[in-house]
């Protein structure tokens, strides 16, 4: 689920746990012994808010949903999507209608068979309209579905959408135990009941979430008996715990990855990952303001705020410069677009024609007797995002253009700035799902209040190209459209990108088969496993199957 | 006194009404909607779904139509459900109560059972190295930032030294220890936020005490009660102290809403499940139903235990009992 969503999150990347946010899972292949038990405790900034997938919006219990249930469909370690629930899956009429076939002998965590019944009631109560669902969109495009018989689903859609398949990795809920229940309150939101390979066992509010092994999963139960997902509120005491291996996984900030964690005792007991992640930083600016509805002057900014600089201070070097709306492990992204170098005189002679000089030689820029100022605005609680603003404002004051940083709350920040449109620049983030439409961020139809082009972006080929790759389902043909996406926005400037943070993490040295790929290192959960001589959480879990 | 003790309930009804009032309309007119931290701009939720939610919350009512349904609600003691997770706020308030008043109550204790004596002792030795010694240690105590001393103790007793738990309330295998291992585990886990917490609090009740004392030791009736030789620990913790401790009992009243308070810094750091934080998150949530929840539960004990510290007087000093008859 968590890979579905762009989020702009308001709290740094680095206090989620990535690891998990690569919720995928792939088959097992035990071509050796393993050993089974242990236990692998991670830790939340905060606690899950409900357990029932389709209204879980929140990254903690996002990542909980993931491991006890499973979808139609997920992506594989190398980001390909692959069958989940569905074991395979026919696209007919020109990608109007989609055939799934679903795996047969999957069972529920209480022992129900799972059938096309369970989809058809998860598509049911997606788009009943007092089910307090944030994921109702996707959906809406149905024009119907069908269970032709127990293991099949027929999908039939308005109009081809591509993106629609990734959607179907949305979790399936079990009718048998939802159906005539009120969703929005009922006690499966706190007892779940589920396909996935572990199955509910214990949440103590704002303490932990337990999660025991389903020894029937139907790729094979996974090698540790449980899952515990402890909620610790403040990062430098998430840091503390894992010094007294208090938990085996969590993120790190850069300063921790950088310089914390060289001691004999880490090197000893936990491994560190370094693996890029999907969001991206950005200054967007308020096209509808005279200023910047200039193009050369959207370039000249670009061209004055050195990216390696934000990179090596504000990342310690652990990220890279940003150059498009794509991160670069996706098959979107365009490998020929490259970052336009920092060059503050070239910036200066755009400015320049752009009619912005310092006529009354004072330091600044201005036109028509206004002084070149504007305000960049973002988010209280992320400091990342501060001190980028605080070395743009620096930046920008070498070449006469004046800042100021306003800092405020979440809440307060999208309903005062950003729904209303009421700002020069925001500096952001997005967070962004594997799946690369991204036609709600950049298309001239989604400027309304509330909507996602907040900046005002137009551009008629982009929107062009935006809604051909959502009708094409050749992936090939697909990747050319957002090439071309990807480079005329870069072009366009309707952000200024600034940067890819890597995501950071530590792991426990006792778990065996962990594989880093593109999918980060989560993928194949099941497969780890840790030698009996160093399991640490050595209570036994025995379940009757 | 059962006049008086009327007369002082029934007043409390209006000004809860007042506050109420007054806190709604405060934090409806902040800005800022409700938002849960990570679903609202993202891209997958579209504005319409948005709509829906603040038609399902009623959010889309006049005020003052919000205002009377909630009031109307509860009346019928019925605080509604949370916008974060649909469960009823009463729920999440109780669950998180009873780990806050015990954390709170034990640190109180903590805070008379060193406070008192060191304010006596203080008071009897004024001006003594003694006096002024504890004096900056208290103050130190009450200085320091809760979250600065909270960390480095986690580091030495945590990590360092080993001897304690650096957070949580319990360990993680608590289900599986016998009645006496659990006793032992939450009393380790214990130990240092209380200990963070009592130390805040030291400074504020070892001065009144000591100014207390010293004013009730010149007394004329101090002087008397040497004067007609009666022996000095009589003197001090009879005549002394008895009406030294008055002022005390008003503090111990007013702190009554303080069990139940919670801080967030504190409570984020040792990761406490408290109550400090639930309210913390509600507010930057605008979850409107926990909030004024919160604002109604601190106001009844507010007004309760202004009550409750007049009645202490009532009974620690007969002058207020008489005269109120």
């Amino acid at each position: 689920m968590a890979c579905r969503n762009f989020v702009a999150y308001p709290i740094p990347a680095t206090a989620v746990i990535p690891l998990l946010l690569a919720a995928v899972f792939f088959l097992p292949s035990y071509g050796f012994a393993v050993d089974y038990g242990d236990a692998f405790v991670t830790g939340s900034i905060s606690d899950a808010r409900t357990l029932l997938p389709i209204l879980a919006s929140d990254t903690a219990s996002s990542s909980i949903c993931s491991m006890l249930f499973n979808g139609l469909i997920k992506y594989d370690k190398d980001l390909n999507l692959t069958g989940d629930l569905a074991e395979r899956w026919e696209i007919e009429e020109g990608g109007k209608v989609i055939v799934f076939h679903l795996r047969k002998n999957v069972f529920w965590h209480d022992g129900a068979p799972f059938s096309a019944g369970d989809v058809e009631f998860t598509y049911r109560s997606l788009i009943d309209p007092r089910v307090k669902t944030p994921y109702s969109g996707d959906f809406e495009r149905i024009e119907s579905l069908q269970a032709i018989d127990a293991h099949t689903v027929r999908v039939v859609y308005k109009e081809p959408f591509a993106p629609a398949l990734s959607s179907w990795g949305m979790p399936i809920i079990p009718k048998h135990l939802l159906e005539g229940e009120d969703l929005n309150t009922t006690d499966f939101q706190r007892h779940p009941v589920g396909t996935g390979p572990f199955r509910f066992g214990k949440w103590l509010t704002q303490q932990k979430i337990e999660l025991i092994y389903n020894p029937e999963y139907f790729e094979g139960r996974p090698c540790l008996d449980r899952y515990i997902s402890r909620v610790i509120a403040d990062t430098s005491t998430m840091f503390l715990e894992l010094k007294v291996q208090g938990l085996d996984s969590a993120g790190l900030t850069p300063l921790q990855y950088t310089r914390q964690t060289d001691g004999l005792f880490f090197r000893k007991h936990y491994q560190k990952f370094r693996l890029p992640s999907f969001t991206y930083i950005y200054l967007a600016y308020n096209l509808k303001n005279p200023k910047f509805s200039d193009l050369r002057v959207r370039q000249a900014l670009n061209l004055a705020v050195d990216k390696d600089e934000l990179v090596a201070i504000v990342l310690l070097g652990l990220g890279e410069p940003s150059c498009g709306p794509f991160v670069s492990q996706s098959w979107a992204y365009n490998p020929e677009v490259k970052p336009a170098p920092f060059d503050p005189q070239q910036a200066l002679s755009l400015l320049r024609e752009a009619g912005w000089t310092d006529s009354d030689s004072d330091g600044w820029l201005d036109k028509k007797g206004e002084v070149f100022e504007f305000s960049i605005v973002t988010n209280q609680g992320n400091e990342e995002r501060i001190r980028c603003a605080e070395i743009i404002q620096r930046r920008l004051k070498n070449i006469g253009i004046r800042v100021k940083i306003k800092v405020v709350e979440w809440s307060v920040f999208l309903s005062e700035f950003i729904n209303n449109r009421n700002f020069e620049t925001v500096l952001l983030g997005w967070s962004l799902p594997r799946e690369p439409d991204n036609y709600d961020i950049w298309h001239s139809s989604k400027t309304k209040e509330g909507e996602f082009n907040f900046g005002g972006y137009a551009n008629p080929e982009v929107d062009e190209l935006l809604e051909r790759a959502r009708r094409t389902f050749d992936e090939k043909e697909r990747a050319a459209s957002y090439h071309r996406i990807n480079e005329i926005i870069y072009h366009d400037q309707p952000y200024m990108f600034l940067y890819v943070p890597d995501s950071l993490s530590a792991l426990h040295k006792r778990f065996r088969e962990v594989k880093p790929a593109d999918a980060g290192i989560g993928y194949n959960f099941i497969e780890w496993w840790v030698p009996e001589n160093e399991q640490r959480y050595k209570t036994r879990i025995e379940l009757e199957p | 006194m059962r006049s008086y003790l009327l007369r002082r309930l029934l007043g409390i009804i209006p000004m809860l009404f007042g506050i109420t009032l007054i806190s709604f309309a405060v934090i409806r007119l902040a800005p800022g909607e409700p938002v849960s931290m990570e679903s609202s701009l993202n891209p997958r939720v579209s504005p319409e779904v948005r709509q829906r939610l603040i038609q399902i919350y009623g959010l889309d009512k006049p005020l003052h139509v919000q205002y009377g349904r909630w009031i109307a609600r509860i009346i019928r003691l019925d605080f509604g459900r949370s916008f974060s997770d649909s469960r009823p706020v009463i729920d999440k308030i109780l669950e998180r109560l009873p780990l806050t008043v015990a954390i709170n109550a034990l640190s109180l204790f903590i805070i008379l059972l060193f406070g008192i004596p060191l304010g006596i002792s203080c008071a009897l030795r004024e001006g003594s190295a003694f006096d002024k010694m504890m004096t900056v240690l208290v103050f130190i105590g009450f200085a320091v930032p809760s979250f600065w001393i909270a960390l480095l103790l986690m580091n030495l007793f945590g990590i360092s030294l080993g001897w304690l738990p650096i957070s949580g309330i319990v360990s993680l295998d608590y289900e599986y220890m016998s009645f006496f291992q659990r006793c032992v585990d939450l009393a380790r886990h214990l130990v240092l936020p209380v200990f963070v917490l009592s130390l805040g609090g030291l400074a504020g009740i070892t001065r009144y005490m000591r100014s207390s004392m010293l004013e009730a030791l010149s007394q004329p009736y101090i002087y008397a009660a040497r004067a007609k030789g009666l022996p000095e620990r009589a003197v001090v913790y009879k005549h002394g102290l008895r009406n030294a401790v008055l002022p005390i009992v008003t503090i111990l009243g007013l702190s009554i809403p303080g069990l139940l308070g919670g801080s967030v810094i504190f409570e984020s750091i040792f990761s406490i499940p408290g109550i400090g934080r639930l309210f913390y998150e509600a507010v930057m949530m605008r979850d409107y139903p926990l909030i004024m929840a919160e604002v109604v539960l601190v106001a009844v004990l507010t007004m309760l235990g202004n009550l409750l510290a007049d009645i202490g007087y009532a009974l620690v000093d007969p002058r207020i009992r008489y005269s109120q008859r």
